[in-house]
């Protein structure tokens, strides 16, 4: 592929670039497999109910979250899909090696920084976001 | 109703992975001329007998368990025709099944098409066992993307690694860019 310019000068993506990131990552990823199993899950509900009641932009602040503070070798971020319980979606349930399940229900990007910072990284559940403090009929 | 196309293009291409599809080949393709957004969405998994086709628009009828709706069809099938558009699913058992799905783009009704780079990235990062041909054409331009040739490129080394993750981001919006000249659509 052409190496081409954008219209700021900066070089497109070529699938040379990809091969320089393959050859910088190989050996890391050897590592994190070995690691896999400890990992805590982050399942984000993406089907229908979730998708339409706002599940991307809280699945893309986690994986953005988890990116940024280098942390993708401790949490996965992950999709699942509708567990029945539509009226509170997004719903994101956190699974954590050795623990019980935590859902957080009606879930919004700046929720999720705080279930990030507060759970996922100080490994304190925020209570009053979770399935457990609704009135369930 | 989803706020924009690319959440439900998101929505009923997880349905061809949850057929258990290799491939999913979505095309976008915008034609101002023409007055015409069309999106397919095409996949060779296990695909649906004519019964369970008949369905499928059918709010009512799902094969899940965990709710007794099925709404990600319709609600597709719905935002396009409500332009004036069309939609059209074609389906056999074995072979696979292609969504079509047509919008007037001047129509007042017709949702914005939102992001479909992030649709594209999230398809991708979060199914790695799929892989996605992925189309974008407007008026006489167009790019693609293959994951088949990014996966030999690779050698096993995962999509969801945030490097790639990245990369795959920048592809998409870079040549999203370079096909649209940023149009808003």
């Amino acid at each position: 592929m052409i190496c081409r310019r954008t219209d700021e000068g900066e070089k497109m993506k070529t699938l040379e670039e990809l091969k320089a990131i393959r050859d910088r990552m190989k050996n890391q990823i050897e590592l994190r497999d070995d690691n896999n199993e400890g990992r805590i899950r982050v399942q984000v509900g993406m089907a229908t109910c979730g998708i339409a009641s706002g599940a991307r932009p809280v699945l893309n602040k986690f994986a953005e979250l988890v990116q940024q503070k280098d942390l993708t070798n401790k949490i996965l971020v992950t999709q699942t899909g509708c567990i029945g319980l539509c009226q509170y979606e997004p719903i994101v349930e956190v699974l954590e090696p050795g623990k019980p399940k935590v859902t957080y229900v009606k879930m919004t990007p700046e929720k999720a920084e705080e279930v990030f910072e507060q759970h996922l990284v100080r490994g304190q559940a925020i209570g009053k976001y979770t399935l457990a403090t609704q009135d369930i009929k | 109703m989803m706020p924009e196309i690319s959440l439900n293009v998101l929505d009923v291409a997880e349905n061809s992975t949850k057929a258990g599809a290799g491939l999913v080949e979505i095309t976008v393709d915008v034609s101002v001329p023409g007055n015409r957004l069309t999106i397919i969405i095409k996949d060779n998994g296990c695909g649906m007998s004519s019964e369970t086709l008949s369905h499928v628009t059918d709010p009512f009828f799902t094969t899940r368990t965990t709710r007794k709706v099925g709404l990600g069809v319709p609600f597709f099938k719905e935002a396009a025709e409500d332009t004036g558009g069309s939609f059209d699913i074609r389906s056999e058992k074995n072979v696979g099944t292609t969504v079509t799905a047509v919008f007037v783009l001047d129509n007042i009704d017709r949702m914005p098409l939102g992001d479909m780079c992030q649709t594209m990235h999230d398809l991708i990062v979060y199914h790695p066992d799929t892989d996605f041909l992925y189309t974008y054409r407007y008026n006489d331009a167009s790019f693609t993307l293959d994951t088949r040739e990014f996966r030999e490129i690779l050698d096993n080394v995962p999509f969801d690694t945030p490097e790639i993750s990245n990369y795959i981001m920048d592809y998409l919006r870079e040549n999203t860019k370079e096909t649209d000249g940023g149009a808003v659509i």
